[in-house]
């Protein structure tokens, strides 16, 4: 009896109904035009209900067409395919349009000038000035900040992969983890309390560099470790057997290996607190004047400067569009640095050309 | 300069599990040794104590004497990272640095080690590469990454990388398992010429690779699965292929085991 019932569920053969390709293209034409007019006849005036009720049509509209032309499993197919489609609208459009907007706006007053004078004798609601004291301070404070958590990051991260055994190690691990969930303005208080507060010093960019390497000390450890974990074991042993000790293993055949992995770690780590606010209204305080000495009074950095722009901007078009450049120059000045990750990446990593 | 190596008493620890268990052998200079047996015999695992590489291994341990020559390798004072100068090693897997060249990855025992002037460094490269049958092969691409080589050509690459060291023994842990007949043969006609000037350990599955490239056999076993292994019989080549002493290594030979 089973016998029967087996062949009976099978298809009749090995062709099936597909629809064409241009199938889901049509369906989201259909589903933004039917969109459009539902929200017009319906006199809704809010300008992304269309989009949403498009986006239902589109998910609905492709299975019932296709389970009715194709059979379920293709329908589930196309509504799996179609969610992450429009999963991946919402997520672009977002970002897309922030891109759009700084652009537009910030290339009104970005310029030669712009880039190469401070907010010295501007007043905030007058044209001109620049954010060169700004970009000084952020280069700055992010170089220093870098230059303390890189070689401590990368040592820790080494003393765990390659050394570490036992309680030290799950200790420093555990810190680490919990070290990655300070939120930022406690990390500016504790530098607060402990070096203007209790050491009495004066408001600098290296107090804030200290903050920012607080910060991003965890992201490098963990991102050096999940790189070097990376590194075959048989290298290690490969290199040991030939007589190498182990820190010249380490220095030359582990980490040159890497090297890769960790500059990117490195680029994202110091793209994350490039945006960094808090810290430094705590630790930096604010000028408008050209500090170039990171170890004395008070700096200014992108951050700060563009929400001062657009906090005191009193109304002024002026101010507000120093803002936007100011937040078009650290978008850039990120995706440079993201760019030059990516290029270290792919020239340092191993090769396998003939 | 190969040297004899004398094993007495040997076992080897996995954190509290013993591994291998007294094992006492000796390798004569100048001559091919296989060690074959079942896998999980602990064949390797006695390999990796002979260049003191099993101490690597988290949780392993070593008792017992390891003589090289007059020298116990497991005596007080004794630097590791020296043995493993004396005593060379070629893996499973074919391993050359991913980011070195054919000629460093040859030159990198003798960089990492020390400083060579180039000539010294040029005329050491060749000699190691022509020792392992490869020079023909890379001599136009030395400056190319070692990985792209095949296989076969990867495994000479560290053949050729660990003899450039010129170490008194070399071991090598079935280094033809992943290899094609071909690149095995090649292994094989290149393990002969070496054992002129090396005392040569091998470690193999294939029981027909023991019998045309070893002087000597060694068969391990082990008991039950959780049980040490241990050294069955040790003896020519010949012997133990066409008349071994113990029952239980014929029948692993004759592939009546277990």
């Amino acid at each position: 009896m089973s016998r029967t019932s087996v062949p009976a569920r099978r298809p009749a053969g090995l062709k099936a109904a597909t629809l064409p390709k241009w199938f889901p293209w049509a369906v989201a034409a259909g589903s933004v035009a039917l969109g459009l007019g539902i929200s017009t006849a319906a006199g809704l005036d809010s300008g992304i209900q269309w989009a949403l009720i498009a986006a239902l049509l589109f998910v609905a509209g492709s299975y019932g067409i296709s389970a009715r032309l194709e059979g379920r499993r293709q329908a589930k197919d196309r509504v799996a395919t179609s969610l992450i489609w429009v999963a991946f609208l919402l997520a672009v459009v977002p970002l897309a349009s922030l891109v759009y907007e700084t652009v537009r706006r910030g290339t009104k007053v970005l310029d030669g000038h712009f880039l190469t004078h401070s907010m010295g004798v501007v007043a905030d609601t007058e044209t001109g000035g620049g954010i060169y004291h700004a970009l000084l301070g952020t280069l700055e404070q992010v170089g220093i900040a870098t230059a303390i958590a890189v070689p401590i990051g990368v040592l820790t991260a080494i003393y765990l992969v390659e050394y570490g055994r036992g309680r030290l190690a799950k200790a420093i691990t555990f810190f680490v983890d919990v070290m990655t969930g300070i939120p930022s303005i406690v990390a500016g208080l504790f530098v607060l309390s402990l070096w203007i507060v209790v050491l009495g010093m004066g408001y600098s960019g290296f107090a804030g560099s200290m903050a920012l390497a607080i910060l991003m000390l965890p992201v490098v450890v963990r991102s050096t470790e999940e790189m070097l974990k990376l590194v075959p074991n048989e290298l290690r042993e490969a290199s040991l057997a030939l007589g190498v000790p182990k820190w010249r293993t380490i220095l030359k055949v582990v980490l040159p290996t890497s090297v890769g992995g960790i500059t990117t770690g490195v680029m994202l780590a110091v793209a994350r607190i490039t945006g960094e606010t808090a810290p430094l209204l705590l630790l930096v305080w604010v000028t408008n004047f050209i500090n170039a000495n990171p170890f004395q009074d008070p700096q200014a950095s992108l951050p700060v400067y563009i929400y001062l722009q657009y906090a005191n901007s009193g109304g002024s078009g002026a101010a507000y569009d120093r803002a936007w450049a100011g937040a078009l120059v650290l978008i850039a000045f990120i995706m440079i640095l993201n760019l030059v990750a990516r290029g270290i990446a792919r020239w340092k990593a191993p090769q396998a050309g003939r | 300069m190969a040297k004899r190596i004398d094993v007495s008493g040997l076992n080897a620890y996995y954190g509290s599990f013993l591994a291998v268990e007294d094992i006492s052998m000796t390798v004569e200079p100048r001559s091919v040794t296989a060690f074959i047996g079942p896998s999980g015999c602990g064949k390797s695992t006695f390999l990796r104590t002979l260049n003191r590489m099993h101490e690597v291994t988290p949780g392993g341990r070593v008792e017992g004497k390891v003589l090289l020559d007059d020298e116990d390798l497991y005596g007080p004072g004794i630097d590791p990272v020296a043995v493993r100068r004396e005593v060379g090693m070629v893996f499973q897997r074919p391993n050359p640095f991913p980011t070195m060249s054919v000629y460093d990855n040859v030159a990198a025992g003798l960089r990492l080690n020390g400083s060579y002037k180039k000539s010294e460094l040029d005329d050491i490269v060749e000699k190691s590469l022509r020792g392992a049958n490869l020079w023909n092969e890379v001599k136009d691409r030395l400056a190319r990454p070692g990985s792209g080589l095949s296989g076969g050509q990867q495994q000479r690459l560290c053949i050729a990388r660990a003899i450039a060291v010129e170490p008194d023994v070399l071991l090598m842990d079935e280094p033809c398992s992943a290899l094609d007949p071909i690149s095995t043969l090649a292994i094989e006609d290149l393990i002969g010429e070496l054992k002129e000037r090396f005392t040569i350990v091998i470690v193999t599955h294939n029981m027909q690779q023991a019998a045309r490239v070893s002087d000597r056999t060694a068969f391990f076993n082990l008991a039950a699965v959780g049980k040490p292994g241990r050294l069955i019989e040790l003896d020519d080549t010949e012997r133990i292929f066409s008349n071994p002493s113990v029952q239980a290594t014929e029948d692993y030979i004759s592939g009546r085991f277990g």
